[in-house]
């Protein structure tokens, strides 16, 4: 009984994904809602949440000195390109995959497990993250509608699907979720709340070098939840084409009007 | 007598020379925004209080910035259901909304280090200055593109700002959108909000 609501939702996020699925689809910076009212609720709770929890986390770190800070960042950036590796790779993006592998090897053994970052020097360029969400957008899958979930904030149909797909592609999360190879090899390192410590770090670490400037759109919004949307829709839209907003031949119709008059 | 002349004569021009240039910005994209980013840092660095400031980045914002440009944007289709009248309080109250967003954005910066990296020009209309905000211990970097209209080439006006990406212009556009889709459409629920925002 209480598995229904949530096989509906499962169900009614990827019979939409699969409805807008077209190869020819041009990545669009705008999306319908799927539930406003709820999606403003669940942001609200979200940013009360930030307030008593994250942000004071976030604080904390970012009182820490800066090489500490700057080692774990390179930790956790150094495993989380694993999950980029594996999407490089389902996007067909070869020269991608190779550059990130590199930056992984030289820094997970010059670098000392990732804490420095030496492949930068040696001309490995840090490139953008890659997910799940956005090799469905290089596949064709449409946006979908947007919502926002708790905790983890705004998504769309497609992204959403996305973080499910995460997990089967992240080699982090496979092995550390893979009791066997636990077993075999006996290192607690391997064991499953590790991943969690992992994307919690992650988290702290976007959230610490985030302060200000999310404290500025709260500030400087009239919609702060329309302003979230916009921002989060249009940076999803730049990750999939690999190309900033302003590269893009966007839809300048307005401006075009205003010229004209 | 005429030396005293002459030389009266030298120091007038060449004080009038350097408030033309003081008031006058460049017609290159690039070092029109290099001016404006040097201007804005003078003024950020100093020790006026954050009114003043704000005031003299407003100053510089009405000569470099198409307000009324961002605010047709900004108010999308829209523009053309309203009245004349509504649409001189929208252009009032949409550059009072703007200044203080804009200053109150920049304001919160002290020293801020901007680098201009380049230039690129997208087409007869536009210019796209990049710019890199230095990383500091606690924030890292920022790419701040500058969208420069240059369609009267000697008088280049900045039209929107791109900041890793994401266009400020389109994300303004979207959120007044959203308050009139969730108005009924009604433009005074528009003007309320914004004019909530100023007296804030």
């Amino acid at each position: 009984m209480r598995l229904k609501p949530i096989k509906t939702f499962v169900l009614t996020l990827a019979f939409s994904l699969f409805c807008s699925f077209n190869s020819f689809a041009e990545e669009k910076y705008t999306a319908n809602e799927c539930f406003e009212k709820l999606s403003r609720g669940t942001l609200k709770f979200n940013m009360a949440l930030d307030n008593a929890i994250f942000k004071p986390i976030a604080k904390g770190y970012r009182a820490l000195p800066v090489p500490i800070r700057k080692g774990s960042s390179n930790f956790v950036g150094n495993l989380r390109s694993l999950l980029t590796f594996s999407n490089n790779i389902l996007q067909g993006d070869f020269r991608g995959a190779t550059n990130t592998a590199s930056r992984f090897v030289v820094n997970t053994t010059v670098g000392i497990l990732g804490i420095f970052d030496p492949a930068t020097k040696m001309g490995f360029e840090k490139k953008s993250r890659e997910d799940f969400g956005q090799t469905l957008g290089v596949w064709g899958a449409e946006t979908g509608c947007y919502f926002v979930l708790p905790i983890l904030g705004p998504t769309t149909a497609r992204d959403a699907v996305g973080m499910i797909g995460n997990v089967f592609v992240d080699p982090v999360y496979q092995v550390t979720h893979n009791t066997e190879t636990d077993m075999v090899i006996g290192n607690d390192n391997l064991q499953e709340h590790n991943y969690f410590y992992y994307k919690g770090a992650d988290a702290v670490d976007f959230r610490s070098k985030n302060i200000e400037s999310i404290e500025s759109l709260q500030n400087n919004s009239i919609d702060f939840y329309a302003s979230v949307k916009s921002l989060y829709l249009q940076n999803r839209a730049q990750k999939i084409s690999n190309a900033p907003i302003a590269d893009k031949d966007q839809d300048d119709s307005d401006w075009e009007e205003i010229d004209n008059q | 007598m005429k030396r005293i002349f002459i030389s009266f004569l030298l120091i007038l021009i060449i004080s009038f020379y350097q408030n033309i240039k003081a008031f006058g910005y460049s017609s290159s994209p690039e070092k029109f925004i290099s001016e404006i980013i040097d201007e804005a840092k003078l003024i950020l660095n100093s020790q006026d209080s954050k009114e003043t400031k704000a005031e003299k980045l407003s100053v510089i914002a009405i000569k470099t910035v198409d307000v009324k440009g961002i605010g047709y944007y900004t108010l999308g289709k829209k523009r053309k259901e309203i009245t004349e009248d509504e649409m001189d309080k929208y252009n009032k109250v949409f550059e009072s909304y703007f200044l203080k967003s804009f200053t109150s954005r920049l304001t919160d910066y002290s020293d801020p280090k901007i680098t201009v990296l380049s230039a690129e020009k997208i087409n007869e209309k536009y210019t796209i200055v990049k710019s890199m905000l230095v990383k500091t211990d606690k924030k890292p970097e920022v790419k701040i593109d500058w969208r420069v209209y240059t369609k009267n080439p000697e008088n280049p006006l900045i039209r929107d700002l791109i900041i890793e990406g994401l266009s400020l212009a389109r994300t303004q556009k979207e959120e007044f959108s959203s308050i009139l889709s969730s108005n009924n459409n009604d433009i005074n629920a528009l003007f309320t909000k914004l004019e909530e925002f100023i007296k804030k």
